[in-house]
This record gives structure tokens, C-alpha cells and sequence, in this order.
């Protein structure tokens, strides 16, 4: 793997598959009484959040304390990115504080390819304006993986602001290494125009998608791209994108459904649909925390420094690591 | 070169002139160009300069060198008055004389505007104090480039800069209203308005050339159509008026097909191109390094080709440098967050040679053209003598002539042999952000004379 992880367009299959099967691994942990292990103790692990949000924080934080990391927290949120300390001055701070990894979310596309200039230590993007947010996408893979037995062949709607979506783009990549169908549906407007370049199929009709899906991954559409005349209204885009119970009719009866969060219940999915068996979006936050670890894991744990883990409890999860290290 | 050779103020040197020797004009066959005063007097085959016998002349020895005529550039910024901080009219100027310009023109958008006859005296005056070469003001259109009144463009041009060049450039003259206005007003005085083709609607917040780079990015999308629009529709105001419009930093294969056709109708169109959209390409933002951030963006190959192929076959008039110096700051930082531009003045002549002379595309004669004589006819500054109502400022003028005696002396000499990485710390301008550094260039500016006065001599500034 390499030394950030900043796009899913990054990973090989090698690298995917590795952070996904140590994620399994990782995933059991919780199971035990004292859910935690000892791998990147004395190691400083940075979240430095640019934008609110407080689920993926949280997760990250709690991934990296599970690994015995010390977390520091940095919320940039109000010393704006226009005015106050330069995010190259942030970054050489956290540098001269001996941060081992950085977790970045920011408003801006790119910016962690811009702090991983700065820094030594390892960078993960957390989320990067409209460009990528690879965890998401590897909880969603790790999510679809659990539930339906395999990735290879899986086919995939992803539905909503494609073109504003960070999520949308880290799936696409990722899902597209692993072997699965995707299908983007959305509003013209709502997809790159180059779209057309993309390792997939882009549909405009909601409906005509769902009978023939094993996934569908619903986005979050913001009220504002009403304004920016996007699309005529709120009810409308429903209507013809939103997934309410009748459509989700449609799916095929294994099928499930995703939401990265947060949902606006009642636009792009409805309540009872959000809820239902097929829903795994509580699933996906769980998973979150064991994907995250596993990214931690695997960035920091095998480099010079780290705790040479020997706890029976560990051995598989360093199994899964060195399995990852063969396919790199 | 003589190395030992003394450059002396202008009219008051130590020599009569200079002998430059074995030099080919226009990268033609080797001769001797001898310059007496401010002219050049004699240019003839090498060895055989009749001019030179008992004259005090200093020699330049100038083998295997090519002469052109004193580079012109339309589309500078100098930054002075307000950004000193990012470049100087000394410092930008400097930067222009090691780059083989003799004159650039200096845009509007400083603070404040040069939108009034005060702010373009100043700025004249301080490029003939900094003496490396002339500077022409280019005014605003509209006052403080807010588009909404026009500036006083008459007050501008009976100033003693003589301003004949307009241009909101930064921001488009987005109304069509205002820019028919501006169009019909400027023929009083044979002006042209230089317009930054930008449809701001169709640009909020736009970073990166909108397509396959953008969509991948997860950047704002700037569409080739934002710029495309805006030149269909001026091209159709001043065919309706029957005024001059100049389009600045053109960049898509679209736009040169428009012009294309609106030279074809007979149109008073021209239009220039810079040399980072000649040799970049939008792919360069991977990575999110803002050196490459840009405005116009850098677009695709396709557009590439199709610039170099309209300036090849003179769709597109010239080429511009754009030269857009900022402090490091405003480059070391989030992509959405830089500032646009790049600096071009030190490396637009080595840049064209790679783009357009490496590939076949133009000869150094065409070269010649489209870096000096053109620009210098679409910026009014090719005549000699008075120009304008003011009085004794027939220096500003004399740009664009051919290297004949005759002429102006206003001669480069550059070294097409060479080929060198370009060094952004050993360029002149106060600013590095520079998109070619590190890159490997053909070619070296050597010399440059401005009326026979050598501003630069060995690839260095004289002072």
C-alpha cells in the first residue's frame, strides 16, 4: 500500500482487498470484552477536520484508539480556510508535533494531495470537497461484501448529485477495481459532463435501474442545488429520484440499500424504506470503525516503530497484514 | 559577445553605436547589423558592414546568433500601483528585457484601476524610469472594473501615455450593452478593446478546464462554451459597430474557429494566444499543484493543437505572455483557494521555440511576426513620431519594425542552441510561480537593445 491513502482510484486490488479482509479481522475484535489492541501505541494519530462532521470524526477516532493510538484532535471549522493559519502552517505545526498519520477533511478538492506535501507522516483523506472520500467508499465495499457474499459481478446503482459527490467518485474507482457493475443515476445536471469517461453505465430513468441491482446506494441531495437551478424543485427531484417504498418494490428481493448519511428522509429516500430490512445504513456506520482501523492498521502498523504486537489476540489481524504486505 | 563592450545611457553613450556581428536576422544567412543612435543603419552580409570603417562603434560578436525584432507583448501584469509585493513596474519590466521584449503593455487591474489619465501617467512614468523597456498602459474599460460605467477612455487616451488598448482583463465586459458602448466609443481615438472572454454565469467558482480532468478532480468546471460565447457574440459587436475588438489569452479549439470565421467576414478582429496554453495541458492538475492554476484554464491537447494551429496560420494574431506574478502564499495552498496566473515574460520566446519552431509550425521570420510585428500594429505602437496630443513622448513608439536599416534599433539576439532547464530563482521577476520550472527549454535570450541601447548583454540585465 502506499504511505497515504487519498483516493480510491490509489488501491489495487491487492491493497482493496487486503484492507477489507484485516478489516473482517479487525471487525471481530469488537466482539471481545476489551475491544482494543495495543498495535499503535505511542503513535499519534491527528484528525484535523476542516468541516463539521461529526460521524466520521467520531469514527476515526474511535478506530485509532482501538489501536491505542493517541488521537488529536484539530477542528480548523471557523478559522477559515480564506483567512487565518495557511494549511501549509497547520500542516507544518502538526509536522513539528510528530504526527504519524493526518486525518483530513476539508472543503477543498485536493487538499490532503497538498498537506501530504507537507507532512512526513502518513495522510488519509476523510473527505475532500467534491473529489474523493476512499473510507466511505471502503465501509460501503466492506458493507456489500458482508451482506451479499462477493464484490465481483455485484451490480451497483449509485443514485443522487453524482456531480457534487466525493462518495460517488471514491465508489466509482473502488468498486470498478474490484470487479462490480456500477450504475450512476441522476439528473443530467447532476453529472459531469465527462462522465462518458468513467469506468460505468449512467442512467436516467430511477426505475428502469432498480429491477436489475444488487446495491443501491442513494446519495444526499442539498436543498441548495434547487437554487442553482440544478433541478425546478425539491418535490420534483423526489419524484423522479427519490427512493420511496413502491420503487423499492422494483429491487430484486436480495437486494439492498444504502445511504452514506446523513439522510434527508423524505428527499432522496423515504422513512419507511430507510428503515427496512433491506436498509444497511446503521450496518455502515459499525462498519465504518473497523475499516477505518484497518486503514490505520495498515499504514502505520507495519512501519519502523511499531509494537511488535505478540497478544494472541492480535495474530490474526497481523496475519491479514502480512497477507496485504504479499500482494502489494 | 564583447563582454567588455560598455552600454551607455541612451544619446549620451560613450560609442557612436554598436557592431553586432555574424548574427542571423530572422534566422536567416549570417551578417552584421550596425546601429547608430537609436537606428539601425546598416544590415549586411557578414564581414562586409561599410558603416562601421573609423566609426567609435562597441562590437558584439554575435555567431550563430538569431536577431529578431524587440519582442512586443500585449498582456502584462506589472501589479505596480498596489501588489508590489508580487512584481514591480522595474522588476516586471527587468523580467520583460530578459525575456527579448522591448515594450509590454501593462493591464488595468492594479489597485487602483488604471481606469483614469492620472494612473496610466503614473505607470508610464514609472516604466521610463525603470528604463529595462518601455511600458504601455492598457486602460480599463469600465471604471474600477465593475462593469457598469465606462472609464474615462477619451481622458486616457490624450494622456501622455496615450492609451489605445482597453481592457477589463481579470474580468469579462460581461454586459452587452456596455461593451457595444465601449466598442463604438473607441474609434474616436482608433482604439481597440481587449476583451477577457469569460461568461461569468457559466464560470461561478470555476478552477480547472471543464471535462474529463474536472469531473475526476472533483474541481469547478470552467467550459470551453464560457469563453466561446462571449467571443461569438463580440465578434458580432464590433462587425455591428465597425470597431477593433482583440480577444485576450484565447484557449479553445472552439474560440479559433469563431475567429476564424470572423477574420473571414472581414471583420476587425484579432487575437492573441499565451505560451502556457500553447504547451500545457489541463491534465497538469492532477496533483492540485495551483502553479498550474490558471485563467483561462489550461484545456486539453485537442485545444493545444488547434492554438498552435490557428497561430500558425495567423487565425490568431500573436502571442501574449499573460504574465500574472503572485508571492508565494498565494500559490502554496488549496487549489480552490490560489490565485489564477503564471508568470511568462522570462520564458514566452523559449516557450514558443518549443511549441511552435521545434514542430515545424513556424519559421523564425513568423516568429518575428507574431511576437512583434503584429502586436505591435494591434497595440498602436508602431509608429514614429508624436502620437496622441501630448507632446514629446515619441519614445513610447517604434515597436515592431523589421531588422532593416532604418528601423529602430530594437533587436533581440537569442541563442537557439541552447537547452536548459528553467531556474524560477535566477528570474528577475519578483514572483516564481512559474509552470515551467524544473522543465527543459530550448534557447537563451543573450541581448536585447531598445533604441540601440543594449538593456540586456551575455543573458544579463544591464544596468
Amino acid at each position: 500500500m502506499n504511505r497515504h491513502l487519498i483516493s480510491a482510484a490509489d488501491l489495487s486490488v491487492g491493497d482493496a482487498t487486503g484492507i477489507l479482509d484485516t478489516a473482517e479481522e479487525l471487525a471481530r475484535l469488537a466482539e471481545r470484552p476489551i475491544p482494543k489492541l495495543p498495535t499503535l501505541r505511542g503513535r499519534t494519530v491527528v484528525n484535523l477536520f476542516y468541516e463539521d462532521s461529526t460521524r466520521t470524526r467520531i469514527s476515526f477516532e474511535a478506530a485509532a484508539k482501538r489501536l491505542s493510538a493517541d488521537v488529536i484532535n484539530f477542528s480548523a471549522k471557523g478559522s477559515s480556510v480564506a483567512k487565518g493559519e495557511s494549511l501549509k502552517d497547520t500542516a507544518l505545526t502538526l509536522q513539528a508535533m510528530g504526527a504519524d498519520a493526518v486525518v483530513i477533511r476539508h472543503s477543498a478538492s485536493g487538499a490532503p494531495h497538498r498537506l501530504a506535501e507537507w507532512v512526513r507522516g502518513s495522510v488519509v483523506n476523510a473527505g475532500d470537497g467534491t473529489h474523493e472520500h476512499p473510507t466511505q467508499a471502503l465501509l460501503d465495499a466492506f458493507t456489500m461484501r458482508r451482506r451479499l457474499g462477493r464484490l465481483s459481478g455485484l451490480r451497483v446503482a449509485i443514485v443522487g448529485d453524482i456531480l457534487h459527490s466525493r462518495v460517488a467518485r471514491s465508489n466509482v474507482w473502488l468498486l470498478q477495481t474490484l470487479g462490480a457493475q456500477v450504475t450512476l443515476v441522476a439528473p443530467p445536471t447532476l453529472l459531469p459532463v465527462a462522465v462518458d469517461t468513467w469506468p460505468c453505465q449512467v442512467s436516467y430513468d430511477f426505475s428502469a435501474v432498480l429491477p436489475s441491482v444488487d446495491a443501491v446506494m442513494m446519495l444526499r441531495v442539498q436543498h441548495e442545488r434547487m437554487t442553482q437551478a440544478y433541478f425546478p424543485s425539491v418535490r420534483e427531484y423526489s419524484r423522479r429520484y427519490g427512493l420511496d417504498s413502491d420503487r423499492m418494490e422494483l429491487l430484486p428481493p436480495h437486494a439492498i440499500v444504502m445511504h452514506p448519511g446523513p439522510m434527508n428522509r423524505g428527499v432522496e429516500i423515504a422513512a419507511e424504506v430507510a428503515d427496512s430490512p433491506r436498509s444497511t445504513i446503521v450496518e455502515q456506520v459499525t462498519n465504518g470503525v473497523a475499516v477505518r482501523m484497518a486503514v490505520l492498521y495498515l499504514l502505520l502498523g507495519g512501519s519502523a516503530g511499531a509494537e511488535p504486537a505478540a497478544a494472541p489476540a492480535v495474530a490474526p489481524a497481523i496475519a491479514a497484514a502480512s497477507r496485504v504486505g504479499a500482494a502489494r | 559577445m564583447s563582454a567588455g563592450a560598455r552600454a551607455g545611457a541612451e544619446g549620451t553613450g560613450a560609442r557612436a553605436g554598436w557592431l553586432i556581428r555574424g548574427v542571423r536576422p530572422l534566422g536567416g544567412e549570417p551578417a552584421d547589423i550596425v546601429i547608430e543612435g537609436s537606428l539601425i543603419t546598416e544590415v549586411v552580409r557578414a564581414g562586409q558592414a561599410t558603416r562601421a570603417a573609423g566609426r567609435d562603434l562597441a562590437t558584439c560578436e554575435a555567431d550563430g546568433l538569431i536577431a529578431l525584432p524587440g519582442l512586443v507583448d500585449l498582456h502584462t501584469h506589472l501589479r505596480e500601483p498596489g501588489r508590489e509585493d508580487a512584481e514591480t513596474v522595474a522588476s516586471g519590466t527587468a523580467a520583460a528585457a530578459l525575456g527579448g521584449y522591448t515594450v509590454v503593455h501593462a493591464m488595468a487591474n492594479t489597485e487602483p484601476v488604471a481606469d483614469t489619465a492620472g494612473v496610466v501617467e503614473q505607470v508610464w512614468r514609472l516604466g521610463r524610469e525603470a528604463g529595462h523597456c518601455d511600458v504601455q498602459p492598457v486602460g480599463a474599460v469600465t471604471a474600477g472594473l465593475d462593469g457598469r460605467q465606462l472609464a474615462e477612455l477619451g481622458a486616457m487616451a490624450d494622456s501622455a501615455a496615450s492609451v489605445r488598448v482597453f481592457s477589463d482583463d481579470g474580468r469579462c465586459v460581461a454586459d452587452a450593452m456596455l461593451m457595444r458602448r465601449a466598442l463604438e466609443y473607441v474609434k474616436a481615438f482608433d482604439g481597440v478593446i481587449a476583451q477577457h472572454a469569460q461568461e461569468p454565469r457559466l464560470t461561478e467558482d470555476a478552477q480547472v478546464n471543464e471535462g474529463e480532468i474536472s469531473a475526476r478532480l472533483g474541481l469547478v468546471g470552467w467550459p470551453a462554451v464560457a469563453e466561446e460565447a462571449i467571443i461569438a457574440r463580440d465578434c458580432l459587436l464590433a462587425a455591428h459597430v465597425g470597431s477593433a475588438l482583440h480577444i485576450c489569452h484565447v484557449s479553445t479549439a472552439g474560440s479559433v474557429e469563431i475567429i476564424r470565421w470572423a477574420k473571414s467576414k472581414g471583420w476587425r478582429v484579432s487575437a492573441e494566444v499565451t505560451p502556457h496554453h500553447l504547451l500545457l495541458t489541463d491534465d497538469l492538475a492532477y496533483g492540485y499543484d495551483p502553479v498550474y492554476k490558471v485563467n483561462p484554464p489550461l484545456r486539453t491537447a485537442a485545444d493545444v493543437a488547434a492554438l498552435r494551429e490557428g497561430l500558425a496560420d495567423g487565425t490568431i494574431d500573436c502571442v501574449a505572455t499573460d504574465h500574472a506574478p503572485h508571492p508565494g502564499e498565494s500559490k502554496e495552498t488549496e487549489w480552490s483557494i490560489a490565485s489564477f496566473g503564471m508568470t511568462g515574460l522570462e520564458t514566452a520566446l523559449r516557450v514558443v521555440h518549443e511549441a511552435m519552431v521545434n514542430t515545424g509550425l513556424l519559421d523564425w521570420s513568423q516568429v518575428a511576426d507574431r511576437m512583434s510585428v503584429r502586436p505591435a500594429a494591434i497595440g498602436r505602437i508602431g509608429r514614429i513620431g508624436r502620437i496622441g496630443r501630448a507632446s514629446g513622448h515619441d519614445w513610447t513608439s517604434g515597436h515592431g519594425w523589421p531588422v532593416a536599416a532604418g528601423s529602430p534599433a530594437n533587436i533581440v539576439l537569442y541563442d537557439a542552441a541552447q537547452v536548459a532547464a528553467v531556474d524560477p530563482a535566477a528570474h528577475a521577476s519578483r514572483s516564481r510561480n512559474t509552470p515551467f520550472a524544473v522543465m527543459k527549454l530550448p534557447g537563451q535570450v543573450i541581448a536585447t537593445f531598445l533604441r540601440g541601447r543594449p538593456t540586456v548583454l551575455d543573458g544579463r540585465l544591464v544596468r
